[in-house]
């Protein structure tokens, strides 16, 4: 698939399905998503390796734009995008948005084709500057 | 008959792992109490490849203990002490001497600065690991001035406001506590100084 892809990185594992649901429900499956939360044994939290296999999994060569929720799942995000490949990283993104309203217009706008940039823009229109 | 590297390995892992319930009580207070439990995680991880590690040459174990903190502590510090530790095994030759330790801390400081995008004086484990490196970085600096600044320097991190992190949510609310990630730093930097010294 050309559209750009949609992961979704929250504390909570159930956060980011909620999110997830919600992204489904407005583009379908025009658009590759992933979610994933939770530690590494499943508490509250967020981890490299999670975030390393929600990438892959919405792998779309017009790039993956991530929406995180707080501290820790921004780090850790950026943290994964270090370790992909040389030519994947400059295809990956972290949106300064709010995770759940930053997902839905992130994939939104990703399902009319536009490109990472026109993504990740929409996604922090609603951020405060 | 036990190496330096090994003995370090496991006094730093020991220390860390025994200090949870307290980390875990410091950050309930101005955050989201689990950095006891994470840090918990990441060090007996580490504890596991214990043998694996100590036989490699110090920079390589030191890059693969970063990236075990990395993938295994599950908040932001998993990758503000994996950049700590991964970037000391970057800079650091395996024989270093003291010159080498003060530029590869330095270095390694900068690093945790930019993966936190943060900075002196914001209530965070930067608050010890600033004085400790000025303490390592004096001409004939001991063992047990590094951890006398490194104990101070935690201590100072409870008058502070935060300004990053979880605490900096509280604003005001986080003056009067110490900061968990300052914490931690002490008892790692005082954990290794006892281990080189000979006093664990």
């Amino acid at each position: 698939m050309s559209n750009v892809g949609i992961v979704i990185v929250s504390h909570s594992a159930d956060v980011a399905k909620g999110a997830a649901d919600m992204v489904r429900e407005m583009v379908g499956n025009e658009v590759p998503l992933a979610w994933c939360g939770g530690d590494p044994d499943g508490g509250l939290g967020t981890s490299v390796e999670k975030i390393t296999a929600a990438i892959d999994a919405a792998w779309s060569e017009a790039g993956v734009a991530l929406l995180v929720d707080l501290g820790g799942a921004e780090t850790n995000s950026e943290m994964a995008i270090e370790f992909l490949s040389e030519e994947r990283k400059g295809k990956v993104v972290v949106c300064n948005a709010p995770i759940i309203e930053g997902a839905v217009m992130a994939a939104t706008e990703a399902s009319g084709g536009s490109s990472l940039d026109e993504v990740r823009s929409v996604a922090e229109e609603l951020s405060p500057r | 008959m036990p190496t330096q590297l090994d003995k370090l390995i496991n006094t730093v892992c020991a220390r860390i792992i025994a200090a949870e319930p307290e980390l875990t009580q410091l950050d309930s207070e101005i955050g989201d109490a689990d950095h006891g439990v994470n840090m918990k995680r990441g060090f007996e991880a580490i504890l596991v490849d214990s043998s694996s590690l100590a036989a490699q040459p110090l920079p390589d174990a030191l890059k693969a203990a970063g990236m075990t903190l990395v993938m295994k502590v599950g908040g932001a510090s998993g990758p503000l002490y994996g950049t700590l530790f991964m970037t000391l095994g970057k800079e650091l030759p395996p024989e270093p001497s003291h010159d080498d330790v003060v530029r590869a801390f330095a270095a390694a400081i900068d690093a945790v600065k930019a993966r936190g995008k943060s900075d002196f004086g914001a209530k965070t484990m930067l608050d010890v690991l600033g004085p400790v490196l000025a303490a390592i970085s004096r001409p004939g600096a001991t063992f047990d001035a590094v951890r006398a600044a490194a104990a101070a320097s935690a201590e100072e991190t409870i008058p502070m406001l935060a300004t990053k992190g979880r605490a900096s949510f509280l604003g005001e609310r986080s003056i009067g506590h110490m900061d968990p990630g300052a914490r931690s730093s002490q008892i790692l930097i005082t954990a290794v100084c006892d281990a080189l010294e000979g006093t664990s």
